[in-house]
């Protein structure tokens, strides 16, 4: 698919990483503890104008603003009003920090890449767009989030 | 880094400062500032590159800049005065000598034909006889620079700001370990000579001294008549092996200077007696003092010279000094300023950082009681005598002159960045803090209350000075600039002056130093198409020199860089029939004037018939706006036919306070620049009319201006705010444009801090950038210019087929 997968899905080289899991609605995914930076309370955000709906708006992260960006919205997931029980999973995707909507942080998962399997056919544009791959962790299925995706692509008349 | 070569850096460094000053001095003076101030800095600052380049053994580079020192020196001597032409010749010389430069730091080489063209025009500013007397005639002038060597390593100390770091001291004591051995011993007969008698005691022997060694360190500085006095030799049977008997008379002739025979002197002249003094020659006793750089000048000229590097009260203190002896005074006046760096001396190590002017003075007048007896120096008080007499006269006067100017130190970008972004953090935590705590119930009377109050002013104040650190005058961009323009000129053939404007303006060092492209490409443009040829603009009935103003401004939280030519103006049936040509509009489309002067930012236009070297290849004005944009800027030209055109550009202030009006709408607090601002008012209903049945305007007494519900033009609410039941804020945007924001209510007035929204999100149309408030959220601050624009503008159709 890309290039960030096949250096994380590369058969044979059993690397072993740890993963952040969380949930949104019923569904488990993950994202690569390396690229969290913190994991705090929901806080209301000041909404941005003309921005995508899943684009939450911007938060004060100790003196940087930081987007927030509603990863169930982002997935094309039914999402619901965030409330304080709803977590902020700040990332560093490239030179950026953004902060990920969702809504509960649950394990933090040890296991090696050659576990992760391709997102099968089946899956629809949108999920393919943002799940790098899928493995298995006790019967549940988690999807793995290729954060670069995550973020809007800039806008031609941002200018 | 090897220390040379951090020492060397540290030269070059300081060139850039010194050719700084020296181009902003040119130019004052070729505006018609004759100040012998302003003229005494350029002069300085080239001395001050001539010196550097002399302790890195830099010959081009030594050979102009002495040549343009000469002239300058003409100049403050007032043998030379100053017109419109000299200053040209010496802006462009400036430029030459800014190559050189270049060249010595990158290892490079100076396009030859144009040095000697310019030393040609230089000489040519002097007339033949007096070129001939400076040396600067032809060939000359490698004498007149290689009489130099001998001086100019140690000036590189001495013009050295007082704070310098140890390093510095080291490059002095290097120069003049290296001057003398490196200086080719002349032997001319019009160099003057110095008489030195020697006479060893025998407790300079008993130190394990010999006179030989001393006269062959001696014989170094230059050819030596050697004789020695066996007078005081006794009979043999009287002869004690222990005992001094012979002295020497050595007559020296060469470049050196007191200082340097003294220095060879220097472990045995308490042990000796020592006489260092001019040889009786008429001419060359008038011709030298220690501290005059170019022996063939005349003494007039020499007392201005020895106060090269002094401010105007040393200069005349000096002179003073100088003017006591007779004119035609022999030997001992002609030590003169010697005396003063020995009560220097005797002054508690007479740190010339701490010496005051006042100082100075009395140092003067003790040295003018002294000079009587320069010519048998008083014995030392101090056991290591001063190698550098003139040298610490000539620093001590560079330190009473860097009094004036404010020191610096240079510090790593990094680590301001670090610190404003923690200051950024406490400014918002404080606010944070004492919001909280008033909302915990406390009273404002309590002693949490006022210590709050003062952490805030303390932090308010803390944070003006983190900002005015990394803020800089854009001066350090434009002053590039008349370079530029004068050698576009050339190339184009065109008569250009250039204005400046707002010099001062201060932005963000991250922006200052991509401001720089814009500009060139703005600059370049203006002139290779904006002005007419001389002939042309003859025929137009304009000046034959074009004018071109580059000025910087901040206006609505921005700054504005404008770039206005009185040339031809957009022509704008061309412009449209090469847009049309080249299919980048459609035939018919209807377009405004404004909209046709910016096609020229469509990628790939080009309106020049000719591509030329400077501009035209089509890349231009549509790279100046891509980069531009990347900046989260924007351009945007105005233009007359045959009135001219102006480009303006309007970059953030990343990191800058902004003032402004915090005001609500739908719900959300919004930030309004205050510059912006012209007036608010609360609309009365009547007031509102709607033009079409669509847009609102506003009567402002009389003249209607458009009214902007702030809350739908941000898409915060999709029904629009009713005008009376709001508040409306009147603004004038960047192009003039007025129009009325209809807000909710005005909270107050604030200083907020710019936070980019461009950081960790990407630019929104509207907003200019976020700040964070007292309670910790964020806010908008609007970008009210592209409120007005997107107003004015309902069918952005050029503009979204340009923003590609």
């Amino acid at each position: 698919m890309t290039d960030t997968m096949t250096d994380t899905v590369t058969p044979g080289v059993a690397q072993r990483r740890e993963l952040i899991a969380f949930r949104i609605g019923d569904q488990e995914f993950c994202v690569d503890i390396m690229s969290v930076r913190e994991i705090r309370g929901w806080a209301p955000a000041t909404p941005l104008p003309r921005t995508p709906s899943f684009v939450k708006g911007v938060i004060n992260l100790r003196g940087a603003v930081l987007p927030i960006i509603d990863l169930g919205a982002r997935l094309g997931l039914t999402t619901s009003e965030p409330t304080a029980r709803h977590v902020i999973m700040v990332v560093h995707i490239g030179e950026r920090t953004i902060g990920l909507l969702v809504d509960a942080v649950s394990d933090i998962i040890n296991m090696s890449d050659d576990l992760v399997q391709p997102t099968p056919d089946v899956a629809s544009d949108q999920v393919k767009t943002f799940v790098k791959g899928l493995f298995a962790l006790e019967g549940r299925m988690v999807s793995l989030i290729a954060l670069d995706r995550v973020l809007p692509e800039t806008e031609a008349e941002a200018a | 880094m090897d220390p040379f070569e951090s020492i060397k850096a540290t030269f070059f460094q300081e060139c850039d400062e010194l050719l700084t000053d020296m181009e902003s001095g040119l130019l004052a003076m070729e505006a018609g500032d004759d100040d012998s101030e302003t003229i005494n800095a350029v002069f300085r600052a080239v001395h001050s590159v001539k010196g550097g380049a002399g302790a890195f053994g830099l010959d081009e580079l030594i050979r102009f800049a002495h040549i343009f020192e000469t002239v300058l020196d003409e100049m403050r001597s007032d043998r030379l005065h100053l017109t419109d032409e000299v200053a040209k010749v010496l802006l462009r010389a400036s430029d030459v000598l800014a190559d050189h430069v270049a060249a010595a730091r990158s290892g490079g080489s100076v396009d030859e034909g144009r040095t000697l063209g310019m030393i040609a025009d230089l000489q040519g500013l002097i007339d033949q006889e007096r070129a001939a007397e400076l040396g600067l005639d032809g060939d000359g002038s490698d004498d007149g620079a290689d009489e130099d060597f001998g001086f100019v390593p140690i000036v590189l100390s001495l013009d050295e700001p007082a704070a310098d770091a140890p390093e510095v001291d080291v490059a002095a004591l290097m120069a003049a370990a290296t001057a003398p051995a490196g200086a080719p011993p002349q032997a001319t007969t019009a160099a003057p000579a110095w008489l030195v008698t020697f006479r060893p005691k025998a407790e300079m022997y008993a130190k394990a001294n010999e006179t030989g060694l001393v006269l062959r360190e001696l014989a170094r500085l230059g050819d030596v008549e050697v004789v020695v006095d066996t007078a005081a030799v006794p009979p043999l049977d009287q002869l004690s092996a222990e005992q001094a008997y012979l002295s020497w008379t050595i007559r020296l002739r060469g470049e050196a200077t007191e200082s340097d025979v003294r220095e060879v002197f220097e472990f045995v002249e308490d042990d000796c007696e020592l006489i260092i003094c001019r040889d009786g020659e008429p001419e060359a006793a008038s011709a030298e003092t220690p501290t005059v750089d170019d022996p063939e000048s005349d003494a007039p000229a020499s007392a201005v010279e020895a106060a090269a590097a002094a401010p105007l009260d040393l200069e005349a203190l000096l002179a003073r000094v100088q003017g006591e002896p007779a004119p035609e005074a022999a030997p001992p006046p002609a030590a003169m300023p010697q005396p003063v760096p020995e009560p220097a001396q005797a002054a508690p190590k007479a740190d010339p950082a701490n010496m005051d002017v006042a100082g100075l003075i009395a140092l003067a007048e003790q040295a003018s009681l002294d000079h009587v007896q320069a010519a048998a120096p008083p014995a030392k008080t101090e056991p290591k005598p001063d190698p550098k007499a003139d040298a610490r006269a000539e620093r001590t006067a560079a330190a009473a002159g860097a009094t004036a100017a404010t020191p610096t130190i240079r510090v790593d970008l990094d680590r301001v960045d670090r610190l404003i972004n923690a200051v950024g953090e406490l400014v918002i935590q404080q606010a944070m803090l004492s919001q909280r705590v008033f909302e915990s119930g406390l009273a404002r009377s309590s002693d949490v209350a006022l210590g709050l109050e003062d952490l805030e002013l303390l932090t308010r104040e803390i944070q003006d000075s983190v900002m005015a650190i990394r803020a800089q005058p854009v001066k350090s961009v434009f002053q590039r600039m008349p370079r530029l323009v004068r050698e576009v000129a050339d190339m184009v053939g065109k008569k250009v002056r250039l204005v400046m404007d707002g010099e001062n303006t201060e932005v963000d060092k991250t922006v200052i130093e991509r401001l720089s492209d814009p500009i060139t490409h703005m600059l370049r443009n203006a002139i290779d198409h904006g002005l007419e040829t001389p002939e042309e603009r003859e025929a137009g009935g304009k000046a034959i020199e074009g004018t071109v103003r580059l000025a910087a401004l901040h206006r609505g939280g921005r700054i504005v860089i404008e770039v206005q030519d009185d040339g031809r103006g957009i022509n704008r049936p061309r412009v449209r029939g090469i847009a049309v040509a080249k299919g980048l509009i459609a035939e018919d489309a209807v377009l405004s004037d404004d909209e046709i002067d910016n096609l020229i930012f469509l990628p790939g236009f080009s309106t020049a018939d000719v591509v030329s070297d400077i501009s035209g290849r089509g890349v231009g004005m549509d790279v100046v706006k891509r980069s531009i944009q990347a900046l989260g800027g924007r351009i945007s030209i105005t233009s007359e036919p045959s009135k001219g055109s102006k480009f303006s550009m309007s970059l953030p202030l990343t990191l800058a306070v902004l003032d402004g009006m915090v005001v609500s709408a739908a719900e959300q607090t919004l930030v309004a620049p205050l510059s912006n601002i012209v007036e608010s008012l609360t609309p009365r209903a009547e007031d509102v009319h709607l033009v079409g049945g669509r847009d609102a305007v506003i009567r402002i007494r009389d003249t209607f201006v458009p009214l902007i519900d702030v809350g739908m033009a941000l898409g915060f609410r999709d029904e629009p705010l009713p005008p009376a039941s709001g508040v409306a804020v009147l603004v004038e945007s960047e192009g003039g444009g007025k129009a009325a924001l209809l807000v909710e209510a005005i909270q107050g007035q604030r200083q907020v801090v710019i936070k980019s929204l461009e950081a960790n999100y990407q630019h929104i149309h509207g907003v200019a950038a976020a700040t964070i408030l007292g309670d910790g959220r964020v806010a908008l601050i609007l970008d009210v210019d592209a409120l007005v624009t997107t107003s004015r503008r309902k069918a952005p159709r050029i503009e979204k087929r340009m923003a590609v």
